[in-house]
């Protein structure tokens, strides 16, 4: 298929997955509210700009991304990568053979954390809310740190084979025990964060990872230890944004005691 | 920069004179400006898949300009994706809210917020592709019976399970806000919920029911409901935006957890 009939592919594949919530908004617009949308002309373009953005978004990152991070994702999991030429070894395979799968995990959870465009849109408005308390660059790295971090470890759970819900559970468990501490301020948009990470860029890559992994090591299969890396990559976010703002309130109070403490 | 700036209007400034009257800086610098943004914001992909590829696979880069291509086109996407959610997704959705609360019907704000979180997941292909899996996973696993149409009903079923899960998480969420509820004790419940369920759930449904919460939330459904739960926070009294807006997505990733878990104990 040549490109620019690609293009207009993926372009139609958009605006369909983009109607439901046109028809949602502009039916209630119009038969609910009854009142005109203010600069209606404005908002068509934002759509039109937005289907448009999507659209191209969507076609490269399946032209340059998709491709080479699934293909990196096989070949760093794949035994004959991790053991060399010893076939032998496939027998007394051991955790900490897959450091680089590890080291992958968590440089591609970050990165594609950074790039995506929902969490983003979050970040705008968290600094339109908070008055530029909360720095746009400030959330986007505390998320994708924790994205990283979830993806590394959801990648060594996949090694190991240990049960899922004992390390969700566990997360659970820190995020209850952050939330008596943080900053109130701070907890929606924390809870928020999780699903945020996880959208247009992560979920393809992260996907090919655990099922790249969960196919490659020994003992375990695809359908059942494949799942359970996008439920770290949300849940670990939550747990940094909280740490962020809890370190930057900690951080003021040891300024604001140190100038009060010289001004006297 | 001036130098950039003349020679973009030599190539384009004589028609965006003449048809918006506005000086060419105006339009194409800050257009230029955020393109780098995008750049920017893709820089930390690009440095991990090179470093990998040339350091650790010691792989060269295959097909370079179809990657720069592609490069090129995620690049311009980004940057129109961020112009239109300040023109269009933004404002809409917190008109909205505003015009919600000004009507002050609740039945018809809880209707718009269910039909927004339903409507957009029911059709969201990243779901579309878990449901399918999850099927195959349940026809291997002896839950249902290994048949094309047994595994389209279950994935369909499953499909509609979450959607109506999301649905239910933005009314919740609205509802919460309308009310100033503190948002952690309905998180918290939720977790013992997700607990409480992972227990008795089959286990072959855990893993999906995890990553579900995760799939639901698009990149168009996310600005929208940012904005209308700001909105709807900022123009009810005594509502802060900060601590009542946020928190709708959070719902959305909860509640698939739990539903999944209860369809898969309602199948198998």
């Amino acid at each position: 298929m040549s490109a620019p009939f690609h293009i207009l592919h993926t372009l139609f594949d958009t605006v369909f997955d983009v109607l439901p919530i046109v028809i949602i908004i502009f039916g209630f617009q119009l038969l609910v509210i009854r009142r005109p949308i203010p600069n209606l002309r404005k908002v068509v373009f934002g759509f039109v700009y937005v289907l448009l953005g999507l659209a191209f978004f969507l076609e490269g990152l399946e032209i340059a991304l998709f491709p080479i991070g699934k293909l990196m994702a096989q070949q760093l999991t794949d035994p004959a990568f991790i053991y060399g030429q010893v076939e032998s070894a496939i027998q007394t395979m051991q955790w900490r053979d897959y450091v680089y799968v590890y080291v992958f995990a968590a440089a591609i959870g970050f990165s594609t954390t950074i790039a995506e465009p929902a969490l983003l849109a979050v970040a705008i408005k968290a600094k339109e809310v908070s008055a530029g308390a909360i720095s746009i660059w400030g959330l986007r790295i505390a998320v994708a740190i924790g994205a990283g971090l979830g993806v590394a470890l959801g990648t060594f759970r996949i090694v190991t084979g240990t049960p899922l819900h004992y390390f969700i559970i566990a997360g659970y468990i820190i995020v209850i025990i952050q939330t008596a501490f943080a900053p109130k301020t701070i907890i929606a948009l924390a809870y928020d964060s999780g699903g945020v990470t996880t959208s247009t860029v992560t979920v393809p890559l992260v996907t090919a990872l655990g099922l790249g992994l969960a196919s490659t090591v020994p003992g375990r299969s695809a359908l059942l230890d494949g799942f359970g890396l996008i439920a770290f990559t949300c849940l670990f976010p939550i747990i940094t944004v909280m740490g962020y703002a809890q370190i930057s309130e900690w951080r003021q109070k040891v300024a604001s005691k140190r100038t009060h403490s010289t001004g006297e | 920069m001036d130098g950039i700036n003349s020679y973009l209007y030599i190539l384009y400034g004589y028609s965006v004179r003449v048809q918006t009257g506005i000086q060419v800086k105006d339009f194409l610098l800050p257009f230029l400006r955020s393109l780098l943004d995008s750049l920017r914001d893709l820089l930390p992909i690009i440095l991990v898949i090179s470093f990998f590829q040339l350091v650790i696979l010691q792989q060269p880069i295959p097909n370079l300009a179809e990657i720069l291509y592609g490069t090129f086109l995620v690049v311009l996407g980004l940057t129109l994706f961020v112009q239109g959610l300040e023109m269009g997704l933004f404002p809409i959705g917190e008109t909205m809210a505003y015009a919600f609360a000004r009507k002050g019907s609740l039945f018809w704000l809880l209707a718009f917020a269910f039909s927004l979180g339903f409507g957009t997941t029911v059709a969201e292909p990243a779901l579309i592709a878990v449901a399918e899996e999850a099927s195959e996973i349940a026809a291997a696993g002896g839950a249902i019976e290994n048949t094309p149409a047994a595994m389209e009903s279950y994935a369909d079923g499953l499909r509609y399970t979450v959607a109506l899960s999301v649905g239910f998480a933005i009314l919740i969420g609205v509802i919460r806000i309308l009310y100033g509820w503190p948002i952690q004790y309905l998180i918290i419940t939720g977790y013992i919920g997700v607990v409480i369920m992972t227990m008795f759930a089959p286990k072959e449904i855990i893993g999906i029911a995890y990553d579900s919460g995760g799939v639901t939330t698009s990149t168009i459904t996310v600005p929208l409901v940012a904005a209308l739960g700001v909105g709807l926070a900022s123009s009810i009294k005594g509502r802060n935006p900060m601590t009542d807006g946020f928190g709708l997505i959070a719902f959305a990733s909860l509640t698939p957890m739990i539903f999944v878990m209860g369809y898969g104990m309602l199948i198998g």
